[in-house]
């Protein structure tokens, strides 16, 4: 391929945007620098070879995801940006703290909304606002999870603004996905990138499958053999099946569906091939709504009947547990800064965004005159559906919003569009600065443990905002660096 | 956390999921032998002659879906319906297609290298299907046959010898057995210029195209020599050492099916171990003459009908999802 030059940064544009890369002035960030110089001293055409390498390896690994009203069932691979973020030690070492306390908190209001609801008493959060979310389950009642854990895997969406912070944007509580790609992005950097890795000292990522099944373990109910984990899958036309089959496999643990278990009186049991096996934890990859069809939407195909008695009497361990949305839904989470300083002693440590709850009369008055430079996210869709980006809207598109907010204000959240941090990222031959995300893995059983990486999501539009893969979203790999590494030391990275 | 030294149990949806894996990947290998087999016999056919592609079409089994959507079995048609033709549940496309959505629900069963393998040849087949055909047939044959060997060479060399691999190797060996009985059939069917030709050059050359398309001919040749008719049905039906020979299939899914269960062999616990059994030994014990005298088309007949009954018990004995007990059910 002629033309083709080695790729360099010195006509990248930060444009007024925080970059992850550079400083204001262009000058590399001191955690990039290394990666900087070894990008830049790649021969001609080195890293779109790589870029078309890495794609064609996650074709091969049939690393892809379904696409959901594509009548085709077509597969496609998530898009995989070939240069890394990068979140040196300190950064890290607040996202984590942050991370811990939130989940602490969040865990310890569940916990409350399904016992006394002290938090609700004392006036901290209206109770009407929790007890007509659609996803508090009176079913949860009174209900002890092992351990008092209600939140065992979470993945928080965390943003960076233009000024540098970083802020919470969703919590993800019920069955985030995502983290199979942290996994898969690390070996294929891995594979094909060895040399950029030199001298860098990375985190493994590579511990998580032994930590959740650790976790899970611990969960098991008091039984006479080793427990039996299993994971529950809604099936092979899911979205993220292949992050189950993923995870099952790392864990070396049964990947089953509904219809490969049946409750009796004595507990859950799957069907094989020697007669009925006993299961301790499951950690379902399915919604509340479908776990049971006899607890929750009765036309539940995926679920398993009598799951959920089985649970309530303790003969069964769920992952994570059901009844734990409650504080992931969009109404609840403006409220979470204040659950962790009643829950907690403390203020939070990663903010919020700010939020507008368009059932106030006045911040919905704000909202509606400021459409065109507000995010309007409707309270109960995700994965970026039912959204609207004021900045990039058009009169009519903020006209039917307008509309539906005034028809159903319990239904609308509104948040100022933040200038979301950008990292250089491969556009045909060039660099150009792209939106990112991030979303870390907070696991939680005996003790709290934070994932020293995390998807980082990227916008792979030009000037788009939306980063959601439904949405033509993208990953890169991202790397958390150890702190003050020995200069001259061994080389130690994964 | 305590490690658990308890072999994992096998879920009844998985077993029936690696089975069907191993038959659909030994089943698109073996459509491509048919391309191969019948695109050599007519090769050798005198000019003049004319070209026979119904007979394969009879030999899959698959006339009826064939005649509801091609007029003629031509060369073309008959290629297109048994490689690429969707609506053909039994085509390469369409084998390929159900051994990877198996594959993909038992992915954490079976190993990376093996899901790759099998990703790598859904890849080659779903590209084939857009493009028009060609003299590139004997090529995409041969590429399809080695990309199967390859997986099964995978599965070997990679995946513990546990009792998932126990029923893939059922299911490859039992769809072997029976594909191997067809494709000797296809001479069965395929019409000499005369019946004085039996027994002449023409014939030799055909029982020798039969032996290529399953990789026999120089096995054979080791073992026989001559290309003898008799000797050659000997050897694809009776021979203990030749991997594609029926006796030779039929005792690996034996000795898997008992890998299993673990019963030992002279007994059965289950109606697929007793009616697998019977048929080992029968063919252990079985001398090619009367076969023949009896018929061969026949023989073949009721050997497959034996190996679907097989097929039933299998499923019934491990895949069926049993009922709970009374009571059990809220």
């Amino acid at each position: 391929m002629g033309g083709l030059t080695s790729m360099h940064f010195s006509s990248y544009d930060t444009q007024g945007f925080y970059d992850e890369m550079f400083e204001e002035n262009s000058r590399p960030r001191p955690c990039a620098r290394l990666l900087l110089e070894t990008v830049e001293s790649l021969s001609e055409g080195h890293l779109l070879r790589y870029k078309h390498a890495a794609e064609r390896l996650l074709l091969q690994m049939g690393i892809t995801f379904n696409v959901y009203g594509d009548t085709a069932g077509t597969e496609r691979i998530f898009p995989f940006d070939l240069i890394p973020r990068i979140i040196p030690a300190d950064e890290w070492d607040t996202i984590e703290r942050g991370l811990k306390q939130r989940v602490h908190a969040l865990n310890a209001f569940i916990d409350d909304i399904y016992h006394d609801q002290k938090i609700l008493k004392n006036g901290i959060i209206p109770p009407e606002v929790v007890l007509s979310a659609v996803s508090y389950r009176k079913q949860c009642q009174g209900l002890n999870p092992p351990r008092r854990v209600w939140c065992h895997v979470t993945g928080t969406d965390l943003v960076r603004g233009g000024d540098g912070q970083y802020y919470v944007l969703e919590d993800n509580l019920r069955v985030p996905s995502g983290v199979s790609y942290v996994l898969e992005n690390r070996e294929v950097l891995k594979r094909i990138f060895p040399a950029v890795f030199e001298g860098l000292w990375v985190r493994p990522v590579s511990e998580y499958p032994s930590r959740l099944l650790e976790m899970l373990e611990s969960l098991a109910p008091p039984a006479p053999s080793s427990p039996r984990v299993v994971l529950l899958t809604p099936g092979i036309y899911n979205s993220a099946y292949f992050e189950h089959s993923f995870l099952a496999q790392q864990m070396g643990i049964q990947l089953v569906e509904g219809r490969d278990l049946v409750v009796d009186s004595g507990g859950v049991f799957m069907r094989t091939t020697k007669g009925l096996e006993r299961v301790d934890v499951i950690y379902r990859r399915i919604d509340d709504d479908f776990l049971d069809p006899e607890a929750f939407r009765p036309d539940s195909l995926l679920g398993v009947r009598g799951l959920m008695a089985a649970y309530q009497q303790g003969r069964v361990a769920l992952a994570n547990a059901p009844g734990n949305g409650v504080a992931d839904v969009k109404v609840i989470y403006a409220y979470v800064p204040d659950m962790i300083r009643y829950y907690e002693g403390a203020d939070p440590i990663l903010p919020n965004v700010p939020t507008y709850l368009c059932w106030r009369e006045s911040d919905r008055q704000y909202v509606l005159e400021h459409l065109a430079e507000l995010v309007v996210k409707s309270a109960n869709e995700s994965g970026g559906y039912g959204m609207l980006v004021g900045p990039h809207s058009t009169k009519s598109q903020r006209e039917e919003f307008a509309v539906k907010i005034q028809a159903n204000p319990r239904n609308f959240i509104a948040q100022p569009t933040l200038a979301l941090s950008r990292v250089p990222t491969v556009v045909e031959d060039h660099f150009e600065g792209r939106h990112v995300d991030l979303r870390p893995y907070v696991l939680c059983g005996k003790e709290i443990y934070v994932l020293p990486g995390g998807l980082t999501r990227v916008a792979m539009k030009r000037g788009s905002l939306v980063v959601n893969s439904s949405q033509g979203g993208g990953s890169k790999d991202t790397w958390v660096l150890s702190p003050a590494p020995a200069p001259g030391g061994q080389q130690q990275w994964q | 956390m305590a490690m658990t030294d308890r072999a994992q149990p096998l879920l009844s949806r998985v077993a029936d999921s690696v089975y069907w894996m191993g038959r659909y990947i030994e089943r698109a290998e073996n459509v491509a032998r048919f391309i191969d087999v019948n695109q050599n016999l007519m090769l050798d056919l005198p000019s003049g002659f004319g070209e026979q592609w119904q007979p394969i079409v009879d030999t899959t089994g698959d006339r009826a879906v064939f005649l509801e959507q091609y007029e003629e079995a031509t060369q073309s048609n008959v290629v297109q319906f048994l490689a690429f033709e969707a609506r053909n549940p039994n085509s390469i496309h369409s084998c390929v297609l159900a051994a990877r959505e198996n594959a993909r629900s038992v992915r954490e069963t079976i190993s990376s290298e093996m899901w790759e393998q099998i990703n790598s040849l859904y890849l080659l087949v779903s590209g084939e299907s857009r493009k028009p055909l060609a003299e590139r047939m004997p090529e995409f044959c041969r590429q399809v046959r080695m990309a199967c060997h390859l997986f099964q060479g995978i599965q070997h060399s990679t995946m513990s010898h546990n009792e998932a691999w126990h029923f893939t190797r059922l299911g490859t060996s039992l769809e072997r057995a029976d594909k191997t009985t067809r494709i000797l059939d296809v001479k069965y069917f395929i019409l000499l210029p005369s019946v004085s030709d039996v027994g002449t050059p023409y014939d030799d050359i055909q029982w020798g195209a039969v032996l290529k398309s399953v990789s026999g001919f120089e096995m054979y040749r080791k073992r026989y020599g001559r290309i003898l008719p008799e000797r050659v049905v000997e050897f694809l039906l009776l021979d203990g050492e030749f991997p594609r020979a029926v006796r030779y299939c039929i005792g690996l899914a034996d000795n898997s099916l008992r890998a299993i269960t673990g019963t030992r062999t002279g007994a059965f616990s289950c109606p697929s171990e007793q009616r697998l059994g019977l048929l080992r030994s029968e063919l252990d014990y079985a001398q090619v003459a009367p076969i023949l005298r009896a018929g061969l088309h026949e023989f073949f007949d009721a050997l497959q009908a034996r190996m679907n009954t097989i097929d039933e018990c299998v499923r019934g004995d491990f895949f069926a999802q049993q009922p709970l007990a009374a009571g059990a059910d809220g």
